[in-house]
């Protein structure tokens, strides 16, 4: 890839990312649906009563912990696995019963799956063999998918003789090479460093936009599907719990189990003390006495309990007490401090032992800190910072 | 390294020598011998060859004795009028089918096995190995029993009605039951490599070929077997090298025209008494099958010492 | 598609370990047969078994048996032992490949040839042969069965372990007793009972190596044999059989239960934590 077209295709993505939203037209057509599907294992229930669409082009990822069955969702895709109930369809067609070898999904294994005694070529070739594709057209299509993992020169290695990096990437173009519907990504990164994997998340977002493709990606690493995806499902016990693009996930949290799973969050138990339109007032445990507000619609009742969910970096610890009346304030003494470099975790200790973490980023190369252990410090934030969070 | 500074010790030193010395002395010698014998001319003596290298008697003695050693016996052995030659191509051969239906029997068995539920393969194996516990001559004996004519595959038959009483089928004493014989007995032995090669394969290479379009019996010819070939190579070879000097079988199974080498040698050695020419015939015998052993050896070298 | 047996796999299980089994049992039920013709059926009897206990040859023989195999395993587990270690441990040495080669040649070896060449060994040194013969020879080619063993379970050992009692001062050889050797002891014990099995089966090396005074079972068997089919006989088979069935099913089932209270262990520690 020259970096002529690495530009053009950076344009490109800016512009088609911020307009796609095809989940908000009621006229598009889904590429695949899960219709109240359910899968058991035994007594099991990996997968309960799940309906979810999912449109073309759409980079989705699948997160949640292991054995929330996201991988189970993904594998009946693949056809690796029937589901027990329900349907799912892919562009229209049924596939409840379609074997994997007559599907038109690929899928990148977790473990790769690269055939130990075929060459890097074979490899990418083998399934465009399948497809008796005719001999010319099958090298022209490996030489591409060389070219675009560039592993141009490594064609005629065994799967042994690569690094894990590129294992992973021939196992990319391998499950790219036959053009699937769908590309199923099962923890296609997890085997990378921590820099290698970043560094390739940019790299399969610019392959999706190029290639135009679906990508389906199944992840427990939240960072992950917050870089690549379009939208994500967040999964628990076999059910979605939300889906939603990643600032919506983050942002404006459904559930305590979204807030917490994804990101780091301070969550405060809170009773509601007054309703207004458009603004929640809430008295804290952790704050008795205090008026917190947060200007968001509440499902929830006067008096009824529920959780205020803070993100770390919307918190500020300071000395003196802030200025402007409007913002929450709570009191507090420095428990701990964590230095990260870019970044400085203080974990503050409320009246009544609970601790709350907030981030700080250091912007001036200070030497001393002016915060430090045991001093008493204001914790404030803006009425929009907080989610109420009634589940 | 602290475990190469245990080099020096002595410790060391005496674990690599005892059974190195041991395996010199009882293994590598007397192949020396045998060949240094095969050299040899038959004698009515104690014991019965010549010469015999004895340094007792003096240097030029030992030196006269080199004299003596010929070729004959190999001249003997090679020429075509004896059945020796005879008795290598059939053993050969005999072998060779018997490893190939080991590989057609055996495969689907351990197949089976490497794809039976987690829980139930140690089982599993127990019962194929424990056949093997039990002796050898105990297994080929039950065969006596089961296909002499008036044994009990024919009393099944005949019974079934599928052969008439006055007309049993005669397998005993054929080349048929030096197969049957052969099989039963080697089968542990062709399973096992096989088995512990189809286990190890990652399943999820299967689902891989699948995914990308390859039906499962296809699947297996692409995937499945390339892979299981070094467990065919270790299971043909482990059931190939001891079946072609086997004796036991052909002797108790076998007819009085089942020609095997290994019946040839110990007919040679027992009853004609002739040393020399017993030692050609297992010389010989060891350069047919010098390169199975090596090829064998290596394949297990890499197998057991890993990479 | 993965989990499960098709109906292919269970039918070759099956007609594999039916091909298996069927001749052994045959061989058990007709050695309780009142008629002397083994294949005709004449109702239960235990009379073989009798006549098997007033047989002194074959009593004779299988004592000789016993101690030669028992002598056998013992000192090809130490050898074999040694063996693997060398070769799992040593990396590079003058003559390895020579060595290696000798470790695992006897393994595939067809034992006339084997058989043979101790023979005229013995003879050459002038050694008298007998119990003696036979044991030496039986070592010989048994420490390799034990040295393969062991040294597969050997590669799965992690270093590390013995490293750590190295490091933590431990001299190396004792390192071995009190470290190594306890960890690949059920590698150990099931060479042993290879070694143990495979001289009590020998016929063939055996009958080279053997001289007067000294006829094993599997020798006597044999002569007995070659004259006929008798239920005495398979009577002699049948306490074999059960000698052995017995010895591996109370090994594997002392194993199954070893690894299911080493798992229950792990569960407890793993739920008080």
């Amino acid at each position: 890839m020259s970096t002529g077209v690495a530009e053009k295709t950076q344009k490109t993505v800016g512009g088609i990312r911020r307009t796609f939203a095809p989940w908000n037209d009621p006229q598009a057509v889904p590429l695949i649906r899960y219709q109240n599907v359910t899968k058991r294992f035994g007594e099991f229930t990996a997968v309960d009563n799940l309906s979810l669409d999912i449109y073309e082009r759409e980079f989705f990822a699948l997160l949640g912990p292991s054995g929330c069955g996201k991988t189970t969702l993904m594998r009946m895709l693949a056809g690796f696995e029937e589901p027990t109930e329900g349907q799912i369809t892919l562009a229209g067609q049924d596939l409840v019963g379609t074997p994997p070898y007559k599907r038109q999904t690929n899928m990148m294994f977790q473990s790769y799956a690269l055939f130990p005694h075929m060459s890097v070529w074979d490899n990418i070739a083998f399934g465009l063999r399948q497809d008796r594709m005719e001999k010319g057209a099958v090298a022209a299509r490996v030489e591409e998918m060389l070219k675009l993992v560039k592993l141009e020169k490594f064609a005629k290695r065994k799967p042994h003789q690569l690094s894990g990096g590129q294992r992973q990437r021939v196992a990319l173009a391998r499950s790219l090479a036959k053009r699937p519907k769908v590309l199923l990504l099962d923890e296609p990164l997890g085997a990378l460093d921590k820099k290698l994997r970043e560094e390739t998340q940019f790299e399969l977002m610019d392959i999706q936009m190029e290639l135009g493709m679906t990508f389906l990606i199944v992840t427990h690493d939240q960072e992950e599907a917050m870089t690549v995806a379009d939208r994500i499902a967040v999964m628990n016990h076999g059910k979605l719990v939300q889906v939603a693009p990643p600032a919506v996930i983050y942002e404006q949290p459904n559930s305590r189990y979204v807030a917490d799973f994804v990101g780091d969050v301070n969550i405060l138990d809170a009773k509601v003390t007054a309703l207004a339109p458009g603004l929640v007032t809430l008295e804290a445990e952790a704050a008795p006495g205090m008026k917190l507000t947060a200007t968001q619609e509440c499902e929830a009742k006067v008096g009824e309990s529920v959780a205020l969910a803070l993100r770390p970096e919307k918190l500020r610890v300071e000395l003196d007490p802030p200025a402007d009346p409007n913002v929450n304030c709570l009191t507090g003494t420095i428990w701990d401090i964590g230095y990260l470099g870019d970044l400085s975790i203080y974990h503050v200790e409320l009246p009544n032992g609970t601790r709350v973490k907030a981030a700080k980023p250091n912007l001036t190369r200070m030497v001393e800190r002016p915060i430090t252990w045991e001093d008493k410090v204001y914790v404030s934030f803006t009425p929009d910072a907080g989610v109420i969070l009634t589940r | 390294m602290a475990v190469k500074s245990g080099a020096r010790s002595s410790g060391r030193w005496l674990v690599v020598t005892i059974p190195y010395l041991w395996l010199l002395a009882l293994f590598l010698v007397p192949f020396l011998i045998v060949f240094k014998i095969s050299l040899s001319q038959d004698a009515i003596a104690q014991p019965p060859y010549l010469p015999t290298f004895d340094l007792s008697e003096g240097w030029a003695a030992f030196k006269d004795a080199f004299g003596e050693l010929s070729f004959e016996n190999y001249g003997y052995v090679l020429s075509w009028d004896n059945e020796f030659i005879e008795a290598y191509g059939s053993s050969l051969w005999i072998a060779g089918i018997s490893t190939i239906l080991l590989l057609l029997v055996g495969y689907p068995i351990a197949y089976g096995m490497a794809r039976a539920p987690k829980s139930i393969r140690p089982t599993l194996l127990m019962l194929v190995i424990l056949p093997f516990w039990t002796s050898f001559l105990i297994r080929v004996y039950a065969w006596i029993g089961i296909l002499s004519p008036e044994g009990l595959l024919n009393q099944l038959l005949i019974a079934l009605g599928i052969i008439s009483p006055d007309a049993p089928l005669q397998i005993l004493a054929t080349d048929t039951a030096v197969y049957i014989g052969i099989v039963y007995s080697y089968l542990p032995f062709m399973i096992l490599p096989l088995y512990s090669a189809l286990e190890k394969m990652d399943e999820t290479l299967l689902e891989a070929a699948a995914d990308l379009g390859c039906p499962p019996f296809a699947a297996f010819w692409k995937i499945t077997w390339p892979l299981s070939l070094p467990g065919v190579f270790a299971g043909c070879l482990l059931c190939f090298i001891p079946a072609v000097g086997e004796f036991v079988i052909p002797d108790l199974l076998g007819g009085s025209d089942t020609l095997m080498i290994g019946k040839v040698l110990w007919t040679e050695f027992s009853v004609n008494r002739s040393w020399t020419v017993s030692s050609a015939v297992a010389v010989l015998l060891l350069m047919v099958l010098v390169i199975p052993i090596v090829f064998y050896q290596n394949l297990q070298a890499r197998e057991v010492e890993g990479r | 598609m993965r989990k499960g047996l098709s109906w292919f796999n269970v039918t070759s299980i099956a007609l594999g370990f039916a091909f298996l089994y069927i001749p052994i049992v045959l061989l058990v039920i007709y050695s309780f047969n009142a008629s002397r013709l083994v294949t005709v059926w004449a109702g239960f009897s235990t009379h073989w078994y009798w006549q098997l206990f007033q047989n002194e040859q074959l009593l004779d023989a299988a004592w000789v048996t016993l101690r030669v195999a028992f002598l056998t395993a013992t000192v090809a587990t130490v050898l074999g032992t040694m063996a693997a270690i060398t070769l799992t441990r040593y990396g590079r040495f003058l003559g390895r490949t020579l060595f290696s080669g000798m470790v695992y040649a006897p393994l595939v070896m067809p034992e006339v040839i084997t058989g043979l060449s101790l023979l005229l060994l013995f003879v050459a040194v002038g050694l008298d042969r007998g119990f003696w013969t036979i044991t030496l020879a039986h070592i010989t080619f048994t420490l390799c069965f034990v040295s393969v063993v062991v040294q597969s379970r050997l590669v799965t050992f992690d270093r590390s372990l013995e490293e750590a009692a190295l490091d933590l001062g431990c001299t190396p050889f004792r390192t071995f007793f009190v470290i190594t050797l306890p960890i690949i002891l059920p590698a150990v014990v099931s060479g042993w009972m290879l070694a143990f099995t495979l001289s009590l089966d020998d016929l063939v090396i055996a009958s080279f190596t053997t001289g007067p005074g000294a006829t094993t079972l599997p020798m006597r068997i044999y002569s007995q044999v070659r004259l006929g089919v008798t239920p005495e006989i398979n009577a002699a088979c049948t306490i074999l059989i059960a000698i052995v069935t017995v010895v591996v099913i109370i090994a594997s089932v002392m194993t199954k239960r070893q690894e299911m209270e080493r798992q229950k262990a792990e569960r407890m520690a793993a739920a008080e934590a």
